[in-house]
């Protein structure tokens, strides 16, 4: 269990992370989100125990942070901002010296060694010094160094930046096999990563939690949540359509993008699941309509992520 | 115990996977005996003694040493290592203390490089060596020092450049401390208590006490002191920057 209460963090008269509290169990992929500079990074310095908090407590695994610091840094794997590395050093020597730290000997250290090099598949730049590696493979000797003792939690700040699409999606198919046991934080601001691995997201700004729940949750506070969205055929007049769809009842209002002849029916507050579908379903049939595609949408998180986020930074 | 190994042995390999390590024995090797039989007159002297060699040993230190310090925690610092680090399940002194060693270690190297020197003497005469002994006994300790000056000063900035200016300076003025002008300038009006506290604080009285072939308990003590007072001034300057 990661436990945190009150946390609180000042630099003179600036509040950068204000009476911040959240928990979180083993299974639970925790995606920590938020504009540049809304605290992400120092909570996560607070939560490894780097910068000591101005209030507030921290427990990990039961150890709190400020009285068993080394308890608690040993439950912990932790990719730092940026993942600072010792340039000098290759992959191999820097995850050895890293595993003598964690005190991995033995059968035991070779085995996780193979395996994280395997996972993150190091093994053809192994004896390479770090400074010559391109960023993503830097990111990955970071990742690899994070999850080497095999902790209960994993603290990563942004943990797929510099990585190509590929490499993305491998990290993320990494961290979800990781989440099954383990209390995973993961700080980032590409909201797609959040819908394809967590299973709850925090929302962040100015130091403080705006939202606190499920990716499915909080997509379902767009105004698209429930939208059925049409392209019209050519020869049907766009104008008629949009009239006759603005009649129906369950619904928000209609947007209408002309250049693709789209037409996007929101859905209101109240109506359950698939309602508004129904109507523009029946609607079309009666009509007869000539639609070239029709989709339902779930919502928008980024739009979500902006309304909420908006009055803070805009 | 293999917290404090682990840290020593990748510190150690870090001098040597960079030219930095080759750069600094060449430059001291070359420095010491530039200084040892060219200002020194080792020959000239017709004795068979290692004095000429060490009597250069706090000066060299004096611009060596910061160059070394400067790198242990500046570096962590500006490469933004230090967060890694100090996350690891480990404790402030014990990362103090494998960088220091391993600096000292590193130094202690470059000194025992200097054995030809020690060669030489005993081809062309028949020296003192337990004096010799004692006298490289007392340049590592006050290797040690200056190492301890500027490893903590090195923890107050991410700038190499500042953190060797400042160790200059600082190393500059412990050792300025035993000097006679100095301490001439002093003996004039000052309590000959005050003088002889002024002239304890020094490197060079401690050094030369010990390169003498005395080696006293009390110049082991103030090095001993000097080291852990520095050290120690270490872990808070860690913990206060952290905090900021």
């Amino acid at each position: 269990m990661l436990k945190i209460e009150n946390l609180t963090k000042r630099y003179g008269s600036h509040t950068v992370v204000d009476d911040l509290s959240f928990c979180c169990a083993p299974g639970e992929v925790l995606g920590f989100l938020g504009p540049n500079g809304a605290g992400k990074s120092t909570t996560m310095k607070m939560v490894t125990g780097f910068v000591p908090p101005t209030v507030g407590r921290i427990s990990i695994c039961g150890h709190d942070i400020d009285q068993a610091p080394l308890e608690a840094r040993r439950c912990i794997g932790y990719l730092p901002e940026g993942a600072p590395c010792y340039p000098e050093m290759t992959p191999r020597s820097f995850l050895e010296f890293v595993a003598d730290i964690r005190h991995l000997t033995g059968t035991d250290r070779n085995t996780r060694l193979d395996s994280v090099i395997e996972a993150l598949h190091l093994a053809p730049v192994l004896n390479q010094s770090i400074d010559t590696l391109s960023k993503g493979f830097k990111r990955r000797v970071g990742l690899a160094q994070a999850i080497i003792h095999d902790p209960e939690v994993l603290i990563l700040d942004e943990p797929t930046d510099g990585l190509d699409p590929n490499q993305k999606h491998e990290v993320r198919e990494l961290i979800r096999s990781m989440a099954t046991n383990k209390m995973i934080v993961l700080s980032t601001h590409i909201l797609e990563e959040v819908e394809a691995v967590c299973t709850r997201a925090i929302i962040i700004a100015n130091g403080s939690i705006l939202a606190d729940d499920t990716p499915e949750q909080l997509a379902r506070r767009s105004r698209y949540h429930n939208a059925v969205r049409l392209s019209v055929g050519a020869n049907e007049n766009l104008d008629q359509a949009q009239a006759a769809l603005a009649q129906l009842v369950s619904i928000d209002g209609v947007e209408v993008d002309p250049s693709s002849r789209t037409i996007t029916v929101l859905a209101g507050a109240q109506t359950r699941d698939g309602e508004t579908w129904q109507e523009v379903f029946d609607l079309i049939s009666r009509q007869n309509w000539d639609i070239t595609s029709l989709q339902l949408e779930t919502g928008q998180l980024d739009q979500v992520f902006r309304e909420i986020t908006g009055g803070s930074h805009a | 115990m293999n917290t404090i190994s682990a840290l020593f042995r990748r510190e150690l390999k870090s001098y040597f996977a960079t030219p930095v390590a080759y750069v600094f024995i060449v430059i001291f090797l070359v420095l010491m005996s530039t200084f040892t039989f060219y200002l020194g007159n080792f020959y000239e002297r017709g004795q068979a003694d290692l004095a000429p060699f060490f009597v250069f040993h706090p000066w060299l230190y004096l611009l060596l040493v910061p160059a070394i310090a400067m790198r242990l925690w500046a570096e962590e610092r500006k490469t933004g290592s230090i967060e890694l680090l100090m996350t690891l399940p480990i404790t402030p002194w014990q990362a103090v203390l494998g960088k220091y060693l391993a600096a000292w270690a590193f130094t202690g190297v470059a000194l025992l490089l200097t054995f030809p020197i020690w060669i030489t003497v005993n081809y062309l005469g028949d020296p003192d060596n337990g004096a010799i002994v004692a006298a490289y006994i007392g340049s590592f300790l006050m290797a040690g020092g200056f190492l301890a000056i500027g490893a903590c000063l090195s923890a107050t900035t991410r700038n190499q450049v500042i953190a060797f200016v400042i160790t200059v300076v600082v190393c500059f003025v412990f050792l300025a401390s035993g000097f006679p002008m100095v301490l001439d300038f002093f003996t004039s009006w000052a309590p000959q208590t005050l003088v002889d506290g002024i002239a304890s604080l020094s490197f060079l009285t401690h050094f030369e006490n010990i390169s003498k072939g005395v080696i006293d308990l009390r110049d082991l003590i103030y090095f001993g002191l000097l080291i852990s007072a520095f050290l120690y001034a270490n872990t808070i300057v860690l913990r206060w920057k952290q905090a900021e």
